[in-house]
């Protein structure tokens, strides 16, 4: 698409506009965004390069670091598996209900997370519907392990399905009913012709999802219980380390979950120029 | 293959898209599937594939070779399908699309990666596409995709061919060619092939048997002549060309023909056997025959006439003269009289 600049007198009047308008964007952005970023790189090295890495030999943090990882290892496949499936369904066929299912994928997106981290405990909580039978059986799921990759996964299940879907859709499925006439297995034709097809948009929805498992507090901090070396992810430890006014630890934890971030959306940009080139490349052959 | 349509009808929700269909495909022949958008002509193509199956209120059979195929596996079914838009796999190369359905094949049927390689260029040649091996498909023109396309269909050679409006998405000039390159290929391979159209040029020109199609009945089956000269009813005649309608008033009885524009003479309006009085109200000359727009005189309808430029030299003929028109046939499709 072309736009056209005239250079007519309406155009040159509002040049103040558009300078006013650049200058307020970025002066905000800088002092909402920006400077934070700067200041957790800035707090993190206040007291040397030892200090900074003196906080990663602490037990706690190890610990949590480990924690979020393995909650992240848990949750993101969980919910690429869920993502491919609900997209596939949702793109690819027709049925009742359709619309109820997609209004319910952006749930998450519309309760806040502390409610959502909630609803775990009403449920399996000791005072919970299941916390009876839960406690009887010796399972525990709040203020443990499960609790915490349950939260993340019901925060981050959008993520994969809202990106995959409108690329299926625009992609249809003459590709795999061809593929499947030729005598491909259902297998075969995911991963031959509908993975291929959709890869970068998969990876994309990865990748935010994972920055935000990795990330959520809001929820996991209600089911948690932040026992420190047993049920604090990264988060969680920031938090701690700098209610004990252990502010180097705190912002030294905080720049790897920064450096996540920045690697998100380095990644992101990338992924995001593909999608939109193979989406673009889909309109011209039509 | 020899494949039979019995007593089939599909419904979609209330929507009768096939009403007690009954058609024979014979073996080595192109059927075309002719009708307007929307007469269920696809619909037939796909359930022949196997892509649209028989729901619990749908009725009929679909028999290859004797055989009910309700249960099949598409992909168990020996048919190669070419879709209106290609649906060539992306990411993959000219070579791997067509490759696709010999790769996929399992260890023991699969042939060696020289034999694959030697059938895929041996279908390039035979769709003029080769040296494309390594091209994508959106590196190709719309032409060179449905021929690739085509190409992976018969790599796995298949017994009957179906074509779901394949030239549909192509510019005029290049559909022509496309398709007269299809008829040649399809009588050198003998394979059956069933051809899904809403162009009747198109099926006039490439097909052995045309099935009309028309709101999800069958209207007519017959060889391109058959139903362009002698319809079966009103909806053939309309949508096979231009027709023109008269009616001719008795004391208590109208009676209603149906003549194509070639089938009308323009002669002297003093003539005692015309049909009606008209005025020439427009002559295209370009074109393989002069079209002429007559209004009628009695009613104020349009009449059109198709002569040859022979005809048409001698005949003096001038916008505002007032002609009477004559036919050289009448054809009704009422009281069971015809031509």
């Amino acid at each position: 698409m072309k736009t056209f600049n005239n250079s007519n007198g309406a155009q040159s009047e509002s040049k103040l506009v558009k300078y006013l308008l650049i200058f307020t964007a970025i002066s905000f952005l800088s002092i909402m965004l920006l400077i934070p970023l700067i200041t957790i790189f800035a707090e993190a090295f206040r007291k040397g390069v030892e200090a900074y890495f003196l906080a990663f030999s602490d037990e706690y943090v190890l610990q949590a670091i480990k924690l979020t990882v393995i909650t992240a290892l848990i949750a993101v496949p969980l919910n690429l598996v869920f993502g491919v499936c609900a997209s596939w369904a949702i793109a690819k066929y027709s049925f009742f209900g359709k619309s109820f299912l997609i209004t319910l994928i952006d749930l998450p997106f519309a309760v806040s997370p502390v409610i959502s981290g909630f609803v775990y405990v009403l449920l399996f909580g000791a005072q919970g519907w299941f916390g009876s039978w839960l406690i009887e059986n010796d399972v525990q799921i709040i203020f443990a392990v499960p609790g915490i990759v349950l939260a993340t996964i019901f925060v981050t299940f959008p993520f994969v399905a809202r990106e995959l879907i409108p690329l299926m859709q625009e992609q249809g499925n003459d590709e795999e009913q061809a593929a499947l006439l030729l005598g491909a297995s259902g297998l075969q034709t995911f991963f031959k012709v509908t993975l291929p097809n959709i890869k970068w948009g998969l990876l994309y929805g990865v990748i935010l999802c994972n920055a935000r498992a990795m990330g959520e507090f809001g929820a996991v901090s209600v089911v948690s219980g932040h026992i420190q070396g047993v049920t604090n992810t990264m988060p969680l430890q920031v938090e701690i380390l700098y209610n004990e006014y252990n502010f180097v630890a705190a912002f030294a934890v905080s720049t790897l979950l920064a450096i996540l971030a920045l690697l998100t959306l380095v990644l992101k940009y990338i992924l995001e120029w593909k999608v939109r080139r193979q989406l673009q490349k889909l309109k011209e052959e039509e | 293959m020899n494949i039979e349509v019995k007593n089939l009808t599909k419904y979609f929700g209330n929507f009768t898209a096939l009403e007690n269909i009954n058609l024979e495909i014979i073996p080595g022949e192109l059927l075309a599937l002719l009708g307007p958008s929307g007469s269920g002509k696809t619909t037939l193509l796909r359930m022949i594939a196997g892509l649209e199956v028989l729901d619990t209120n749908d009725k009929g059979e679909i028999l290859f070779n004797n055989e009910n195929v309700a249960d099949k596996p598409i992909g168990d079914r020996d048919i190669g399908f070419v879709f209106q838009h290609y649906a060539l796999f992306k990411h993959m190369t000219v070579f791997e699309n067509i490759a696709f359905g010999l790769n996929v094949k399992n260890k023991k049927e699969r042939p060696s990666k020289s034999e694959i390689e030697q059938k895929v260029n041996r279908l390039l040649k035979l769709i003029q596409l080769d040296g494309f091996a390594s091209r994508f498909p959106w590196q190709l023109s719309g032409g060179q995709r449905q021929r690739v396309a085509l190409a992976r269909a018969l790599a796995v050679e298949p017994k009957v061919l179906l074509l779901d409006e394949p030239f549909g998405a192509l510019d005029a000039k290049v559909r022509t060619d496309l398709r007269r390159w299809l008829k040649e290929l399809q009588s050198e391979i003998g394979i059956t092939t069933i051809l899904v159209t809403h162009d009747q040029e198109e099926a006039l020109e490439v097909a052995n048997r045309i099935v009309v199609i028309n709101k999800g009945k069958v209207e007519q089956i017959g060889t391109p002549e058959e139903v362009f000269h002698h319809p079966k009813n009103e909806f053939v005649i309309s949508f096979l060309g231009n027709v023109n309608l008269f009616h001719e008033r008795n004391e208590n009885s109208e009676q209603k023909y149906h003549i194509r524009p070639h089938e009308l003479e323009i002669v002297s309006s003093n003539d005692s056997d015309i049909i009606s009085k008209a005025q020439i109200k427009y002559i295209q000359l370009a074109g393989s025959q002069v079209k002429i727009d007559l209004e009628d005189l009695s009613n104020n309808k349009t009449i059109l006439v198709e002569i040859s430029h022979h005809e048409f030299k001698y005949k003096n003929i001038n916008i505002g003269d007032i002609v009477g028109i004559t036919p050289r046939a009448l054809r009704t499709f009422e009281n069971g009289a015809g031509i």
